[in-house]
């Protein structure tokens, strides 16, 4: 059907409405690279090859009916409403490109906002797996280039010309006499009474105006003048500060409670009430909830993983590791790396305000799956989902956290149980004890080579058990039977679908196996990867050295494509690959390609005693990363200048996840309570040169980029501080063994608020 | 319960609340004013940086009953009017520099930098990097260097 109306042909429709609303399928691309089903069985090796993450959710996207429409105003405003979550990648940015690109308006008169949920989309509303540009990339051009052809139609009667007399500009329609009309004057007249489906052409690549040029932020204004909304910020009517107090262990269970008369008694409190994951307190000012929560005298059950440590799970892993089998008899090389737990909470906490009535309930939150969220907080309140409305809001970072509703669920049960509206935020204390984390997990590999060959490499990952119960499992699980992984559950097939083996290293295996169910964990940005990929670049350095390789030489012979090298090359070239520097202090270097993209970090790291020795109040200082480069393509960059803000996160990630951020574990809680205990990248750690490179188009179609940055750049930390201090290390992040704050209590749940404020002015 | 009476942004406000609350929590949930955000509520994340007599301060760790009437507390939102314009330079910069990721720190970093430059300033001497790597902001989208330059660029526009 494609294909008989040409490459760059492709079908939408013109929607019944009294201004021009256009309309394409979400799932509509060009090609899916998985088609046939004789592709499907080619052997596991190579199967990102064929199919990934990406492929899998856009297959799952196109048997649905749903449509996504662009909108013209009698403002000449032209409207979207994006069914994804913009936490901060760009997104919102970047569609309002792709709109003003088919349809030749300034960037400005486009209009995105963030679509409720809609169970219509099944699959299509969840923003995970860098996926975003790549599934809408597409459609929105075809709703858009459909608007544009109906405007010019509308104009050709009103300026009495041929449409091939007629050209847009900046939002208006321009006759050859120099004649316009705007796009506000003709959205009812380029509207349609009826649907009808209509064919057109797009806007080639050579031709884009807007596409691949760096744009700003469209929310930039917002942002830095505080106008920019999240959820705690929406004026809900009567919707007042709600908390909840928590066990002092992980998932622990209220038995009883003390003093609730008490509590509700306290300044400022409206409701004291159980729920299902602790006290929920509702007041006039969050202030009063801290307070309240603080007062609490609760009883509690032991929890999910009640005893539990670092080092206890770190021996269930080591029993549930998957043989490596018996060692070849040709040389390996051989490592085995140990990655701890991680927080993934973002600046803004859990939070959603929700308004739940007796036959309906209105719930607002950054959410990444709404329509998961909508159908799971409907079961829990016993309505059905067409009377929950799920507002999805912008979020304040995410990192993979909202992926999950923990608090939209709470909020819905707290609104519920007490028949008013609330406004719930977790404290940061909640955040970092009882939010989703990454999981705790062990990599092996083995590589086995001779002479200037390798000959096999093997992976077995093994991890805690990684929630994907937001909707991603149920891709997976619907799309399962058509993928050449055999009856694994879906934590496999997302590891195999998300794992590419960039080298050619011979016969390849990557397996994961997963332990303990225990933990609150979740898909943190990049979700496998960054372990994955730090092991193996720890070892391809190993091997190098041990062919007797330049690291970045090594690469270069290995990898597969030009594309690949073309990546390594700039950083190598950018970077000065090899340069001298001073005892103490080295260059790394990683590969790593995903989402269809593929990417090189070149940091230069400084683990001098007198550096990593320096003082930092109440933080870590630990080796600098002096300076990173690094060079990404994505196929197609939207917005190269999004693009390297999405690398700048990736790398300040990286640089985390090698060095400084971790949670310890012990007697089944958490530790961490702030962010002076969880040691994010911070401005001490930050690279004093960073340069990213946007390597120029290679395709027509956007890869992923969200996530990218993260392990190639956790990777090249790890093996230029291997090579700083002659030691691969093999845990992390390095510092781990190494306590740096003094444990907040447990209970209460959270710390007290200060009241020193003014004697810190400065 | 106690009224209190200072001025936000150049508005004198008087509130009813009790003493102990926090000024964090008196603008955001009283008066509305949501620039400041919460991400610890322990003077830690700084992600309600603001300024109170031209000072930075946090307002998460201020008992409301500190202030007094004449004390001018001067929140995101009310910047600009400090200058007289319709965006503050460190404002400007941070447009320039595309600086904001999700933008929920964005507010506090903003105040935090115009508070380092002042400070810089009075002692007649430029920023350097460990001025920079002073900044106690928490970014988690992690778009630190993009602040180092903008905080730069707007000190050279102060």
């Amino acid at each position: 059907m494609r294909e008989s109306i040409g490459r760059r042909r492709f079908l939408g429709y013109v929607l019944a409405a009294p201004t021009l609303v256009t309309a394409a399928e979400i799932g509509l691309r060009p090609t899916v690279a998985a088609a046939s089903s004789a592709e499907f069985q080619l052997p596991s090796p190579g199967i990102t090859d064929i199919v990934d993450l990406n492929d899998l959710m856009t297959v799952a996207a196109a048997p649905t009916s749903g449509l996504i429409s662009v909108g013209v105003g009698q403002d000449g405003m032209v409207s979207f409403a994006l069914p994804r979550a913009e936490v901060g990648q760009g997104i919102t940015t970047s569609t309002a490109m792709l709109i003003a690109e088919e349809l030749s308006v300034p960037l400005d008169r486009v209009r995105v906002t963030l679509a409720d949920a809609r169970p219509e989309l099944v699959f299509n509303q969840l923003t995970g797996g860098s996926n975003t540009t790549f599934a809408t990339y597409t459609p929105i051009r075809v709703a858009a280039a459909i608007a544009r052809r109906r405007l010019l139609e509308a104009a050709a009667i009103e300026l009495g010309s041929a449409v091939t007399d007629l050209s847009v500009r900046d939002g208006m329609i321009v006759d050859r006499s120099g004649r316009s009309i705007g796009f506000g004057a003709l959205a009812d007249k380029a509207a349609s009474v009826r649907i009808e489906q209509v064919s057109v052409e797009l806007t080639p690549r050579e031709s884009f105006t807007v596409i691949g040029k760096p744009h700003s932020r469209i929310d930039a204004l917002d942002a830095v003048t505080g106008r920019k909304k999240f959820a705690m910020d929406l004026d809900v009517p009567d919707a007042k500060p709600t908390m909840v107090c928590r066990a002092p262990t992980l998932n622990g269970k209220v038995g009883s409670v003390a003093n609730l008369a008490e509590v509700r008694a306290m300044a400022g409190v409206t409701d004291v009430v159980v729920i299902s994951t602790g006290v929920a307190v509702r007041a006039e000012t969050f202030g009063q909830c801290i307070d309240a929560v603080r007062a609490l005298r609760v009883s509690w059950k032991p929890g999910t993983a009640a005893g539990k440590s670092d080092e206890i799970v770190r021996r269930e892993l080591e029993r549930a590791e998957l043989s490596l089998g018996l060692p070849p008899l040709t040389p390996t090389v051989e490592g085995k790396f140990t990655f701890y737990f991680r927080g993934n909470s973002a600046l803004e906490t859990n939070c959603a305000i929700a308004d739940v009535r007796a036959d309906r309930a209105e719930i607002w939150s950054a959410l990444k799956s709404p329509i998961v969220a909508q159908r799971t907080i409907a079961a829990k309140l016993g309505l059905a989902p067409s009377r929950v409305a799920v507002h999805v809001v912008q979020g304040g970072g995410s990192f993979g956290r909202k992926l999950f509703f923990d608090a939209a669920l709470e909020a819905a049960e707290v609104s519920q149980k007490i028949g008013k509206p609330v406004r719930l935020m977790w404290h940061r204390a909640d955040d970092a004890r009882q939010g989703r984390v990454h999981p705790m997990a062990t990599s092996r590999v083995r590589v086995s080579y001779l002479g200037g060959t390798v000959l096999g490499y093997e992976q077995r990952h093994t991890s805690v058990a990684t929630d994907l119960g937001h909707g991603l499992g149920e891709i997976i699980t619907a799309t399962a039977a058509q993928l050449p992984v055999g009856d694994i559950g879906f934590s496999e097939t997302f590891f195999l679908l998300s794992q590419t083996m960039p080298y050619n290293f011979g016969a390849t295996s990557q397996l994961l196996s997963e332990t303990d169910k225990g933990f609150n964990t979740g898909s943190m940005r990049n979700v496998y990867s960054p372990d994955v990929a730090c092991a193996r670049e720890l070892i391809v350095d190993q091997l190098a050295a041990r062919m007797r390789k330049d690291p970045y030489r090594f690469r270069r012979d290995f990898l597969r494509d030009d594309r690949s090298r073309a990546v390594l090359d700039k950083v190598a070239e950018v970077g000065g690959w090899g340069r001298a520097l001073p005892a103490g202090t080295a260059q790394g270097i990683a590969f790593h390609a995903e989402y269809k993209s593929v990417s090189a970090a070149l940091v230069e790291i400084d683990c001098r005693p007198e550096t990593v020795n320096r003082p930092i109040r109440e933080g870590v200082a630990g080796p600098r990363v002096t300076r990173a480069v690094f060079a990404v393509d994505v196929g197609l960059a939207v917005n190269p200048r999004g693009l390297e803000a999405q690398m700048m996160g990736g790398i300040s990630d990286g640089i985390a996840l090698a060095l400084t951020s971790s949670l310890h574990l012990r007697d089944g809680y958490f530790l961490e309570a702030s962010w002076d205990n969880y040691f994010y990248t911070r401005q001490w750690n930050t690279p004093l040169a960073l340069q990213i490179i946007v390597m120029p188009s290679t395709s027509e179609q956007p890869g992923g980029a969200g996530e990218l940055g993260v392990a190639p750049a956790m990777a090249a930390v790890a093996c230029a501080y291997g090579r700083a201090t002659g030691t691969m290390p093999t845990s992390f992040p390095i510092n781990h063994g190494t306590l740096s704050f003094e444990p907040k209590p447990t209970v209460p749940p959270v710390p007290p608020s200060p009241t020193d404020g003014l004697s810190h002015a400065r | 319960m106690p009224e209190r009476t200072f001025r936000v942004n150049g508005e004198q406000v008087t509130v009813n609340v009790p003493d102990d609350v926090r000024l964090l929590w008196v603008l955001r949930d009283v008066l509305g004013i949501t620039g400041p955000k919460y991400g610890c509520g322990i003077n830690v994340c700084k992600a309600c940086t603001s300024h109170l007599n031209g000072k930075e301060v946090n307002p998460c760790a201020i008992p409301v009953k500190d202030l007094q009437p004449a004390d001018e507390v001067t929140t995101i939102e009310g910047l600009p009017a400090t200058v007289g314009r319709e965006l503050h330079p460190m404002q400007q910069a941070w447009l320039d520099h595309d600086v904001v990721q999700c933008g929920y720190c964005q507010p506090g970093q903003i105040m935090a930098a115009v508070a380092l430059v002042r400070r810089v300033a009075a002692q007649g001497r430029a920023i350097t990097d460990d001025d920079l790597d002073g900044l106690r902001n928490i970014c988690r989208c992690g778009t630190y260097f993009r602040i180092r330059e903008a905080v730069k660029a707007g000190a050279a526009n102060m």
